[in-house]
């Protein structure tokens, strides 16, 4: 089946990048996966995350000999934490403008169906249902699990963010205004913020770095990466083969053809590789350079 | 006394004028050179046989007695005597105060003993990394002429800035170790408080000051944190941002708890004004948080915990900053938050790596299988 798949999407940008095929239209068909908003979200997500992890680490680590190399390279301790909070800002207006689109949705335009069934982000039976079969399928006891159009590890990271932006997003609110926030809090609890936003931040930051990057990019079937967040687009095969039952459900309902994009442009998968190489390297050598200060510590 | 003791002699030397300038001039027929710089030295009122005593015949006896500074100079040779410097110096006097016959007063501006030019006299020696080593004592002086007594001396012209003499003295120096010593522990606040009157007087003010008072010798005196020789400018951040750590070599348990804060955390990123120790607990006049003085006594801490934090309260100041996430009785709810997350961290991360490492596994069998079946389908899709 996958080697059917291999000659009957010969053109298919994300196995083989340097094949396209001679009419756009030919073989191969696109399908709409992520809508141009879902992708700038997870753009300014990602852009800011970095930021965040970058001048975070930073500041958590800083007797590192590293941290301070990078703290005076960009010109000191101001300009760390100046970052740090733009990108805090940035991320939260992004998470916040989505809270609000999909609160809007939900009142408003009573689309009840991103709260419950095959197209919500709310964990439902079937995943539990696939969770346990991801895990028979891992020791040979069954076939893979047939997934919807969000599988269960997409789901934790979708609501990882809710968790980290409650837990380091309300701390670092905190401590940023700290005489403000002691008026309903008692200063020692200040003392727990820091605490539980480095921690916090550091299982972020460990999570996106290795099982996020891992389970979206780097396992064998998507290696070395999954350009479909970056494109908003996969190919019928991917889809067939990554969520056969949110195909499934596509065909019967008649909505896959609504759903059917033109070809990424070049250019546009061209800026996912590079957004995601980069992407995974400062990940990398950040998470290298905690792991040292860890051991050193 | 010195001063008194040297103008009785010029007096009563001088009574005798006339008569002994005739003897100098039978002598400079012959000693000319030293003549010279004899009528331009702080001497020039004596006659050459008031120091040779036993050259009043000629031909000079064949083995003369040696010249005998204490004659006159009865305390510093006396204190000189008593001195570090009685058992490894071979010219004595001579020393510091250069050649016998051209001696000139300290008040001299060209006199090796003149204030300014007092570190390179000192340096002669003390500036000799190898005569250090073999002392075993430190080459002071570099360390000395960079630092802010050696820079305001010697680049500024500041004749009342310390130099070598205004702590260890002149004639009778002695070891550190010994009671007596101005430099010795005991001494230093009186020492330093010489010229620092204001800084001496707060010290012993506060805690570190009364501790040294009732003869605690763990108790830090001024060179504890100032240093000896290098005492830097207290105002620049290559200073400040060391001094935390200077505190940390008594205070290692508070020092430890303060490395876990955000003060600490961005202070090592090079940020000087964040807190470190003496912004909060001050520094010559520190006070037990049970001082009502203290600028850690409860009731100062909105005043001082405000100079960074502007509208700070009382819910604020109730921050700890030196909490410690391992003490679990002092601080049970950080020490239960610490637990929480590290529990939290190792489950999550761990959960995921094995389902990671698990999933790797199933993909390489896969792939693997699918290599041995080139025709394919293995039917789980």
């Amino acid at each position: 089946m996958e080697y059917e798949n291999r000659s009957a999407t010969i053109a298919d940008p994300v196995s083989a990048p340097d094949r396209r095929p001679v009419s756009p239209d030919s073989v191969v068909r696109y399908y709409s996966r992520f809508s141009l908003p879902q992708r700038y979200l997870h753009g300014f997500i990602a852009v800011t995350f970095l930021g965040l992890a970058i001048t975070g680490l930073t500041l958590r680590f800083s007797t590192a000999h590293w941290a301070d190399v990078l703290a005076r390279a960009v010109g000191g301790f101001g300009t760390v934490l100046f970052f740090h909070l733009l990108s805090a800002v940035v991320l939260s207006v992004a998470f916040l403008a989505h809270v609000a689109n999909a609160g809007y949705r939900i009142v408003f335009r009573k689309e009840y169906s991103l709260i419950w069934g095959p197209v919500s982000m709310v964990p439902n039976l079937k995943d539990i249902q696939d969770f346990i079969q991801q895990f028979k399928w891992f020791f040979f006891r069954g076939p893979k699990p047939k997934f919807g159009r969000y599988t269960y590890w997409d789901k934790v990271d979708y609501w990882a963010v809710f968790w980290g932006m409650g837990i380091i997003g309300l701390s670092g609110y905190a401590m940023w205004f700290a005489p403000f926030f002691a008026k309903f809090i008692p200063g020692s609890w200040l003392n727990i913020a820091l605490l539980i936003h480095g921690e916090e931040a550091i299982l972020a930051v460990g999570f996106i770095f290795t099982i996020h990057y891992f389970n979206t990019h780097l396992r064998p079937d998507n290696f070395p990466m999954d350009l479909v967040i970056f494109t908003g687009r996969q190919t019928e095969a991917e889809l067939k083969h990554r969520h056969p039952d949110e195909y499934k459900r596509l065909v019967e309902t008649g909505e896959l053809e609504k759903l059917r994009v033109p070809p990424p442009p070049r250019w546009l998968e061209n800026f996912g590789r590079i957004f995601g190489v980069t992407a995974i390297l400062i990940g990398f050598v950040f998470l290298g350079l905690m792991i040292t200060a860890f051991i050193k510590d | 006394m010195q001063w008194s003791a040297g103008a009785a002699i010029v007096l009563a030397f001088s009574i005798n004028l006339a008569a002994s300038s005739t003897k100098s001039a039978e002598c400079l027929t012959c000693h000319d050179q030293e003549g010279a710089h004899f009528q331009a030295s702080v001497h020039n009122s004596l006659s050459c046989t008031d120091c040779h005593t036993d050259k009043n015949a000629y031909p000079h006896a064949a083995n003369p007695p040696k010249v005998k500074c204490d004659t006159c100079h009865a305390e510093p040779a006396h204190g000189f005597a008593a001195s570090v410097h009685a058992s490894v110096s071979e010219k004595a006097c001579q020393g510091c105060h250069g050649d016998v016959h051209s001696i000139l007063a300290a008040s001299n501006p060209k006199s090796s003993t003149f204030p300014s030019n007092l570190p390179r006299t000192c340096g002669a020696c003390h500036g000799d990394t190898k005569l250090a080593k073999r002392h075993g004592i430190s080459e002071v002086y570099s360390m000395y002429m960079d630092s802010i007594h050696g820079f305001a001396l010697t680049k500024d012209g500041l004749l009342v800035a310390a130099s070598c003499s205004s702590c260890h003295g002149s004639h009778q120096i002695l070891s550190k170790s010994n009671p007596a010593s101005r430099t010795n522990r005991a001494h230093i606040a009186a020492t330093c408080g010489n010229c620092h009157a204001g800084p001496k007087q707060d010290y012993l003010a506060g805690i570190h000051g009364q501790g040294a008072e009732t003869g605690d010798t763990m108790t830090p005196v001024c060179t504890d944190c100032h240093t000896t020789h290098q005492i830097a400018r207290v105002n620049t951040a290559a200073w400040q941002m060391k001094t935390s750590a200077t505190c940390g070599n008594c205070h290692q348990e508070k020092f430890e708890t303060y490395h876990d804060t955000f003060h600490a955390q961005v202070s090592a990123l090079g940020y000087v004004e964040t807190a470190h120790c003496w912004d909060c607990h001050g520094f010559h006049d520190i006070r037990p948080a049970t001082d009502a003085k203290s600028s850690v006594a409860k009731a100062n801490l909105p005043a001082t915990c405000g100079k960074c934090h502007s509208g700070v309260n009382a819910s604020f100041v109730s921050y700890q900053p030196h909490a410690d996430r391992h003490n679990r009785h002092e601080y049970p709810a950080l020490w239960g938050s610490w637990i929480f997350m590290n529990l939290l961290l190792a489950s999550v991360l761990g959960f995921f790596a094995l389902h990671a490492l698990l999933w790797l596994n199933r993909s390489l069998a896969e792939r693997r299988g699918r290599g041995l079946a080139p025709a394919g389908g293995h039917g789980h899709e």
